[in-house]
């Protein structure tokens, strides 16, 4: 185990990817030169060379559809997106291409392409610039959506996505990208897609969260803990495929759930994951699946109000308050 | 808004109603959130019962000596400015004083009692009649108190479910599979969630309190009719009274029961007892209490007797809770020795001296009467031979003992006297079989009679 960035370790799954298997290779807006927006890159051009590390210019649909023919072709391209918003500009070929080529050609074709990139609120990046981007991939039939909170998740994470023979979206975090932690240095050290991991132990609620409200809730959890009540904390880490059994085994065990997501709640991962718990888990609930979710608002860029637009610890705690019907909620 | 309903409290599982036995508080008098508001009397104990909001206690709905239904109104609080008319107004159409006595009981009292339910007077007129203190800094604005009212807990206040709903149950899914596994009918509990809904702790509180016990025959003497007099009386049901003819068809209904009885030779407890007594500060031990220790004791190497049905289980316990009926003037009260494994004769002996003295004087505390694992019901004051004990659920299992007596008895030599005692134990099939009932028993009979093994 080595301590490193989430930063770092995306780095080093990438830097170790290209190494085992000639057939990786990065493409996205200033991935060579100028090493990364946001540095995960730093120093691969010098190691592999314009060819596996490729510049491309401000043209999201046409480099992804490279990408996605490459792919088609036997490579394994990694494609980054310098944010996840401007992935909206490539949708169509990430939605009807991409997902949709194995089915379309009988399975001749396997589309096997990691699009990776920030997203998510960070801190005043505004309405444009903020977007929780999943919620419009994970609707897909045909790909894969990953958002790993953690720096050994996201090597463990970036290394099973490129292996995967599926288009992969691999949304990383702004705000997440310094966050430092243990991450295992074995160039085989994989962690799987669909695989969610309990991040603390409790009995009395579940709260599912990944990427910065998972470190929220880990907040709130804290704070409740010091009312005597013992949170639970999933983080699911792979949207898509959805690891519903360590989410219902919880929910079994603790019989209630908070369901945390920055974006706006209507549709989102949390109505997603509460339909789940009612179908699956409803004779073990005893209070209804409480969910803490972003406004129905654009974000706002100023700061006071980027913060009312987000859930917060409190909001967290008011949600696990209620549904444990204990007093104090606001 | 802040106005304060003050509901009668549901305080124990089977009651449906309570008595004002009478106001500490007067109609304008200021109350805070925690004062006594007046004592009530349950089936079960006299019971101070709380405010849960800060005010004027405006109106007193339910006078003393009365009766209401639990979840019913029966006093408002509010501050002065408070226009308190719609909320008592309600409280006259819906939720009567409903008593569990025969209609010959309904006195006349309504008559007597105008102040039941006059015209509101006016806010104004209410504020210059009964002077209240003025409002300082002190007094409780509007918000705080609604605050107050919004965090206290709804099981002790929340109104009795509405008939408008047609009567369906709220309650959680949770707390409907715990309540078919466990028996609980949901229609008796209170819920303490959002607008009434029945969460599992609020099931889980009913199934740990078991209402008042199981015994045998009633102990009042019957009244001699004289040949003039009218020729019979309804006399009304005690709460007491009404809470065990509810509970006790609960159980000889749906519970199978097996009697097994045996006869225990008690002439060493005897002379143990004796001796034990004739000791300088020692309490004085009974036979009852030997017999305590003795079924303590033996439940733990016989856990399938300390256990419980629970529908697609069965509880069993690893600690005893001993359940020791005690006979009342009005009917009968099962208050529990906690952890009797696991305590001394010495202790068992206070404790339970302590529990019936203060069972007999009807200041046993709620949590001093649920929770039993097993009972022991001894109506060998009376000089009962035997006699079998209707059990108590949850319990699996509850024995019945009658008296010491002298008889003769066949010894080696011919004919002799001895003490013999015998208990028969009433089983729930469904937790246990005969042999394992008599199989409890023997050993029970056999520390009774080697009875030095209860002093270690």
């Amino acid at each position: 185990m080595a301590v490193m960035t989430y930063r770092e370790a995306l780095n080093q799954a990438l830097r170790e990817e290209m190494r085992r298997d000639p057939d990786v290779f990065v493409m996205g807006e200033e991935v060579g030169l100028y090493e990364g927006a946001y540095k995960v890159t730093q120093g691969l051009l010098k190691e592999f060379g314009p060819k596996r590390i490729v510049d491309t210019p401000i043209a999201e649909s046409g480099f992804t559809g490279v990408g996605i023919g490459a792919a088609m072709v036997g490579l394994r391209p990694v494609v980054e997106m310098m944010t996840f918003n401007f992935a909206l500009l490539a949708l169509d070929q990430i939605v009807n291409s991409a997902a949709k080529l194995n089915y379309m050609s009988g399975g001749q074709f396997n589309v096997p392409i990691v699009i990776r990139g920030p997203g998510g609120p960070a801190h005043q990046l505004a309405a444009q610039h903020s977007q929780s981007m999943e919620v419009y991939f994970y609707h897909v039939p045909g790909l894969k959506v990953v958002r790993p909170s953690t720096p050994m998740d996201a090597k463990g994470l970036l290394k099973s996505a490129i292996r995967d023979d599926n288009p992969v979206i691999f949304i990383e975090s702004e705000t997440l990208y310094n966050v430092k932690g243990e991450v295992p240095e074995d160039p085989d050290f994989l962690i799987p897609l669909g695989e969610a991991v309990v991040r603390r132990e409790g009995t009395d609620v579940t709260v599912i969260a990944y990427m910065g409200m998972m470190y929220r809730a880990m907040e709130a959890a804290e704070e409740l803990a010091k009312d005597g009540i013992s949170v639970e904390i999933v983080d699911p880490r792979t949207l898509q495929p959805m690891d519903k059994d360590t989410i219902i085994g919880s929910v079994r065990k603790t019989h209630r759930a908070v369901v945390v997501e920055a974006g706006a709640g209507f549709a989102g991962m949390g109505s997603e994951i509460a339909a789940e718990i009612t179908e699956d888990a409803f004779d073990d609930l005893d209070a209804p699946v409480e969910r803490v979710t972003g406004a129905q608002a654009p974000m706002p860029y100023a700061r006071n109000l980027e913060r009312a637009k987000t859930p917060t610890k409190e909001k967290i705690m008011d949600a696990v308050r209620k549904v444990c019907y204990a007093n104090g909620g606001r | 808004m802040a106005i304060t309903k003050v509901v009668m409290p549901k305080l124990s599982e089977a009651m449906e109603s309570g008595k004002i036995i009478k106001w500490i508080k007067k109609e304008g008098e200021r109350v805070q959130s925690g004062d006594i508001l007046a004592e009530v009397e349950t089936d079960k104990a006299d019971v101070e019962m709380e405010a849960f909001g800060g005010g004027v206690l405006r109106k007193i709905l339910v006078s003393a000596g009365d009766k209401a239904a639990v979840g019913s109104l029966i006093a408002v609080i509010a501050d002065e400015s408070e226009d308190i008319n719609s909320v008592v107004g309600q409280a006259g159409g819906g939720a009567p004083a409903q008593t569990a006595a025969a209609p010959s009981a309904a006195k006349p009292a309504v008559a007597d009692r105008p102040a039941a339910a006059p015209p509101q007077p006016k806010s104004e007129d209410h504020a210059a009649r009964t002077p209240a203190p003025s409002r300082g800094p002190e007094a409780p604005t509007s918000p705080r108190v609604a605050e107050v009212v919004a965090q206290q807990p709804a099981a002790t206040m929340a109104p009795a479910r509405p008939s408008a709903d047609g009567g369906r149950v709220k309650a959680s899914p949770l707390a409907r599979k715990i309540a078919a596994q466990s028996g609980v009918d949901l229609k008796l509990i209170q819920g303490s969630g959002p607008g009434g809904r029945i969460v599992r702790r609020d099931v889980e509180a009913a199934q740990s309190a078991p209402a008042a016990a199981a015994t045998g025959p009633a102990l009042r003497p019957a009244a001699q009719p004289t040949v003039t007099g009218p020729e019979f009386e309804d006399v009304p049901l005690t709460a007491m009274r009404s809470a065990i003819a509810k509970r006790m068809p609960l159980s000889k209904a749906p519970v199978p029961h097996f009697y097994v009885t045996s006869e225990v030779a008690m002439d060493r407890a005897w002379v143990l007892r004796e001796e034990l007594n004739a000791l300088d500060g020692q309490p004085k031990v009974s036979v009852n209490d030997l017999i305590i220790r003795a079924c303590a004791l033996t439940l733990l190497q016989h856990p399938g007797v300390n256990a419980s049905f629970q529908g697609d289980s069965i509880r069993v316990f690893h600690r005893v809770h001993m359940g020791i009926a005690v006979a009342l003037e009005e009917g009968l009260i099962t208050p529990v020795l906690r952890d009797a494994h696991a305590k001394s004769l010495a202790q068992i002996a206070v404790e339970a001296r302590d529990l019936a003295e203060r069972a007999r004087q009807r200041k046993l505390r709620a949590q001093e009467l649920s929770g039993a694992t097993f009972s022991i019901s001894n109506l060998g004051m009376f000089d009962v031979r035997d006699f079998s004990a209707i059990i108590n659920p949850p319990e699996g299992a509850i024995l019945a003992v009658g008296a010491v007596r002298r008889v003769p008895v066949v010894t080696e030599d011919g004919l002799g006297v001895g003490r013999r005692m015998a208990m028969t134990i009433s089983c729930d099939h469904r937790v246990m079989d005969g042999a394992m009932g008599a199989r409890y028993l023997q050993d029970v009979k056999k520390l009774l009679e080697e009875p030095l093994r209860l002093l270690v």
